[in-house]
């Protein structure tokens, strides 16, 4: 059966964010938050973010996509939370290395991320893998108060 | 003629092959479609023998191309019987074509506070051209409601367009909803409020017989590349009345008549149009497309996609939890069928369809305004063409529901 080649990317662990996504709704009081969309698919994503002094204290992201996209959002969350803003910087650069099939140097901050590496042999979804990424990137630009343009400041 | 469907696949080697160690079914023909062996040959047959630049130049292979180019012209203007030859443009596909109209025909008919009516079904291509008019003129965009079917909401198009209509612009097939539309009837309409009818063809001309004569429309736009012809090719058709009127909008080589210091004139009709160097072996392939069609017959195709989604549709709506977007008599629709299985995204869909080696499309097909008026983020979408068979569907139908058990079952 063809389909068992699936499950060198959906995983049980990437399922069971899918579907038990850690850290979505929304915080009362974000320091910084953006919506990021792939406009080749329609998935939307807004994350939030609450930073005191250089650290992230909270995060929470929302918004619809595919399995890969959701899980991948689930387990940001997990890896950045009380990290620092360059150290989250570092993660945002190291998943992106996984997901192209290499490894990185900081495989246990990644945590359950990791077991997304199984994307780089589908590369139609790299993206989806990496659009909450993106965005927490995007919103920690210029020491955490986010880029120009695509923020919503409530 | 009975058409021995299944072996059609031997004039397209792209078919013949394995994706993902399993037998290869494409069903994404309302993307693009794939190039049997006629229309390869054609291409590597003029460029053999024949390539020059056309309309200029004496020596042979000038000639030779000139006639191959303009010979193209006539199949596709008696393919879609066409009043006169001088009315095909070949352009680089729908999307020129239905920009060209929406600049040109716009800026020399609509002003503002004017009318430009368009529908919820339609794609990008036949929304933001007509966005930018607006803007540019003041005018007023509307959109024709569709029916819990998907439909076009007739009653609903009676009120849209007025005496204040300039432009009415529809698809004659939703490349989504897969709904044929009743063009006649809605060009008559738009004729007696004195507005012009422009038709994305798009979906149609490759499954169907059109005659631009009976639909009288006066703008019938389509590509080349989803009726079997190379990319890049592709021609808008336009009622010598407003073409005549209308100002070019590349000007360069090709289009000229007298060319001075301060003032230039214009070739007559179609060159007017069509400035430097045109997409010549695109044309030629395009002819050869139709040859390939037409020996099978417009009937004969749009036949076979009825009677696939007639086999088809019952096993997909026996099929829990599936959903199925536009009209379910197979009389009434295309051979695409856009779906969505229930808490599954439709990109998860094609990646596991995929390595089942059923190529389908997920997304939101060109057409958000469309998802956002059926409530979806994005479909799933296979699409079937004239060398899909019974078992392509069958293989479709298994596809999708290991699909469906592989999620379900991993999400338990």
């Amino acid at each position: 059966m063809a389909l068992t080649k699936l499950d060198q990317l959906y995983r049980a662990v990437i399922l069971d964010h899918s579907q038990h996504p850690r850290r979505r709704g929304v915080l009362d009081k974000a320091t910084t938050q953006i919506e990021l969309k792939n406009p080749t698919c329609g998935d939307v994503i807004q994350v939030q973010l609450t930073v005191e002094e250089d650290k992230i204290t909270d995060v929470r992201f929302d918004g619809s996509g595919c399995t890969i996209s959701m899980a991948s959002a689930s387990m940001m969350t997990e890896a950045i939370l009380n990290k620092s803003i360059d150290d989250a910087l570092m993660l945002v650069n190291e998943f992106s290395e996984v997901v192209q099939g290499n490894k990185p140097e900081h495989e246990r901050e990644l945590g359950d991320a990791m077991m997304l590496s199984g994307v780089s042999k589908f590369p139609a979804r790299i993206k989806c893998a990496t659009l909450s990424w993106k965005a927490l990137e995007k919103a920690l630009a210029q020491n955490g108060t986010g880029v120009d343009g695509q923020l919503k400041h409530d | 003629m009975t058409v021995p469907y299944e072996h059609l696949v031997k004039d397209f080697k792209i078919l013949q092959q394995q994706v993902n160690d399993e037998p290869l079914v494409y069903l994404d023909n309302a993307a693009t479609t794939q190039k049997p062996e006629a229309v390869l040959k054609a291409l590597e047959a003029y460029y053999h023998t024949s390539n020059a630049n056309v309309h200029r130049g004496v020596h042979t292979l000038a000639e030779r191309a000139t006639v191959q180019y303009e010979g193209a012209r006539e199949k596709v203007s008696r393919f879609i019987n066409a009043p006169e030859t001088a009315e095909v443009l070949f352009t680089r596909g729908t999307t020129t074509s239905l920009n060209w109209v929406a600049r040109s025909l716009g800026d020399l008919i609509v002003e503002e506070g004017d009318e430009i009516v368009i529908s919820y079904m339609e794609h990008h291509s036949n929304i933001i051209p007509w966005q930018q008019l607006a803007k540019a003129k003041k005018a007023t965009l509307k959109y024709i409601e569709l029916t819990d079917e998907g439909l076009l909401d007739m009653s609903d198009a009676r009120e849209k367009i007025t005496d204040k209509t300039k432009i009415l612009s529809l698809t004659h097939v939703s490349n989504v909803l897969g709904v044929v539309n009743p063009i006649r009837e809605l060009t008559d309409y738009v004729h007696a409020k004195g507005g012009v009818m422009v038709v994305d063809g798009a979906q149609a001309v490759p499954h169907m017989s059109v005659d631009v004569q009976a639909l009288d429309a006066d703008f019938y736009a389509f590509s080349g590349h989803k009726m079997l012809a190379p990319t890049g090719i592709g021609v808008l058709y336009g009622k010598r009345q407003w073409l005549e009127q209308m100002e070019p909008l590349e000007f360069g080589g090709e289009m000229i008549d007298f060319v001075g210091l301060q003032e230039s004139t214009w070739k007559e009709l179609p060159w007017k149009f069509e400035a430097g160097t045109p997409n010549i072996a695109g044309a030629i392939g395009l002819g050869a497309a139709i040859d390939y069609l037409e020996n099978i017959g417009m009937h004969e195709i749009m036949s076979h996609e009825q009677n696939l989604v007639a086999y088809l549709m019952p096993k997909l709506e026996e099929i829990d939890g599936l959903t199925l977007f536009g009209p379910k008599k197979a009389s009434e629709r295309t051979g695409v069928i856009a779906f969505n299985i229930d808490g599954v995204h439709p990109h998860d869909v094609a990646t596991a369809m995929d390595m089942e080696g059923v190529a389908v499309r997920a997304g939101h097909h060109c057409a958000q305004p469309l998802m956002d008026y059926i409530s979806q983020p994005a479909t799933a979408r296979a699409s079937f063409y004239l060398y899909n068979t019974m078992a392509d569907a069958d293989k479709f139908v298994e596809a999708l529901k290991a699909t469906k058990e592989f999620f379900l079952h991993g999400l338990d």
